[in-house]
């Protein structure tokens, strides 16, 4: 069986996805940067200036909605379809296959980071300041990391299997942009589905990301408990049924 | 050692690649799916520092042979036990990327196939001086020719000191020198008492390597033996 050296071989895959990504951009990494810009510049326009929205700060606001729901739509729709695109490397190494559609979702990470860096300057820009709240952002960034990647592990299985998985991610990422109180806030929910929508983990993790940005407070424990519980029961499931999936990748590629 | 015990391995026709609609179309016609022998009631033996050569014609399950000893799939019935550090050169440049260097290429590779980070810089020159294809190491892989792709794949598999060497083939787009190289290193490779499995449709190269031939006809083993013997047997029967 294989037993190499995984933080060598996550470390290289990751900068194998950044390489190729960005080796033939003449702007290479400001791509990362100028995506959310123009996506919030324009739906600030849209929403603040012509829709006049009444939401204090809302350049933030939206970014605090964009940056978490680009990386979650990103790292999972690509993940998805990471298995099926190393086919040449599960038919031919016996890599634990765990790794591909994991490394996957890490090498978004890197993009996540730089966004990250965008948001907290916007941050601080505009008025806002740093308070001990702050602590709690590696916590939930790591959690939303993990639930990106129990979610990923599932469908990049099941994705082999059946090849259209990945354009029903896809498709559920665009009407998630709308469940997801990016350009409204969690209050304007009619109160009969607050409770439902709450349970949506990614609307969780942006509500978490403007209370301690917006609000300078720490989120609420229940909102931190529905976070992790969820994030860390996705990733368990995702283990498994990756486990029980994986013994006839190789059949179905 | 590598050990087959009654091995079997079927794979469904039109498997791969299977849209939702083909999976709604089975479930509603309840169609029992039909099976592809690839390998069928497969029994061998390889002790160690033996070197074997499965020869047979196209289709006849070889590729599905070695892809059960490197791992890379499970047998539907019988036992594969493969005991040591598995390296496999199988089809040339997979686990290679077109748009990384050489070097990155090289890490790449030897991460995969299980060296550590440590090690791999060890003998990180010791795989460079091998492949030998000059400032190429510092270039993107697609503009590689075949056989600057093959050395370097060659280099990094055999520097990952494996127990088990699986070549499949890919020796042939190597110039005569760098052939001569690789036999050269495969030589000491076995006179390390590990163990060797060669694909190859060259006679020649075949008994320079292989003491030992397994000649697979359809998934059924036709004839296990001294290399002659069953190059003779396989020549008179593809001959007829």
């Amino acid at each position: 069986m294989w037993n190499g050296d995984y933080q060598f071989l996550l470390s290289n895959l990751i900068q194998k996805d950044f390489k190729i990504r960005y080796r033939n951009m003449s702007l290479g990494v400001l791509w990362s940067l100028l995506n959310p810009l123009v996506t919030m510049g324009v739906l600030a326009f849209v929403f603040g200036r012509l829709l006049h929205s009444q939401q204090r700060n809302y350049p933030v606001f939206l970014l605090c909605g964009l940056v978490p729901f680009n990386f979650f739509s990103l790292a999972w729709g690509s993940a998805t379809s990471s298995l099926v695109d190393s086919t040449s490397i599960i038919k031919r190494v016996a890599v634990p296959r765990e790794v591909i559609p994991i490394s996957t979702v890490l090498g978004n990470c890197l993009h996540l980071l730089i966004q990250i860096g965008l948001l907290l300057v916007f941050t601080l820009a505009t008025g806002e300041r740093v308070t001990w709240n702050w602590l709690w952002l590696p916590f939930i960034w790591g959690m939303f990391v993990a639930l990106v990647c129990g979610l990923s592990l599932v469908s990049s299985a099941v994705n082999i299997y059946v090849r259209d998985t990945r354009y029903v991610v896809e498709s559920f990422n665009a009407v998630l942009f709308w469940l997801v109180p990016i350009v409204y806030s969690f209050e304007n929910i009619s109160p009969r589905y607050a409770e439902v929508y709450r349970l949506n983990p990614v609307a969780a993790m942006v509500m978490a990301l403007r209370r301690i940005l917006m609000d300078a407070a720490a989120p609420a424990p229940s909102l931190l408990v529905q976070l992790s519980l969820g994030s860390l029961v996705t990733l368990g499931i995702g283990l498994f049924v990756f486990h029980r999936l994986k013994q006839s990748f190789y059949d179905y590629l | 050692m590598i050990e087959f015990n009654r091995v079997t391995k079927a794979f469904r026709h039109g498997a791969n690649a299977r849209l939702l609609r083909a999976h709604l179309q089975d479930a509603i016609k309840r169609q029992k799916p039909d099976y592809f022998h690839a390998l069928s009631n497969v029994s061998f033996r390889i002790e160690n520092g033996e070197s074997l050569a499965v020869v047979g014609r196209n289709g006849a399950g070889k590729s599905t042979l070695l892809g059960l000893v490197a791992g890379l799939a499970q047998p539907s019935e019988g036992r594969v036990s493969v005991e040591g550090r598995v390296a496999a050169l199988l089809e040339l440049g997979s686990g290679f990327h077109a748009e990384l260097t050489g070097a990155e290429n090289l890490r790449l590779n030897a991460s995969l196939l299980g060296l550590s980070r440590a090690r791999t810089e060890e003998v990180y020159d010791a795989i460079v001086g091998f492949a030998d294809i000059g400032d190429f190491i510092n270039e993107p892989l697609r503009i590689f020719s075949s056989g600057m792709l093959m050395r370097l794949a060659f280099a990094v598999a055999i520097h990952v000191d494996p127990d088990i060497l699986i070549v499949d083939e890919v020796l042939a787009v190597g110039d005569v020198a760098f052939q001569a190289k690789c036999f050269e290193r495969i030589r000491r490779f076995k006179a390390d008492r590990k163990t060797l499995l060669f694909v190859s449709h060259a006679p020649v190269l075949v008994r320079e390597l292989c003491e030992r031939a397994l000649w697979l006809d359809r998934g059924h083993v036709m004839m296990d033996g001294p290399v002659n013997q069953v190059l003779e047997a396989y020549e008179g029967q593809a001959g007829a």
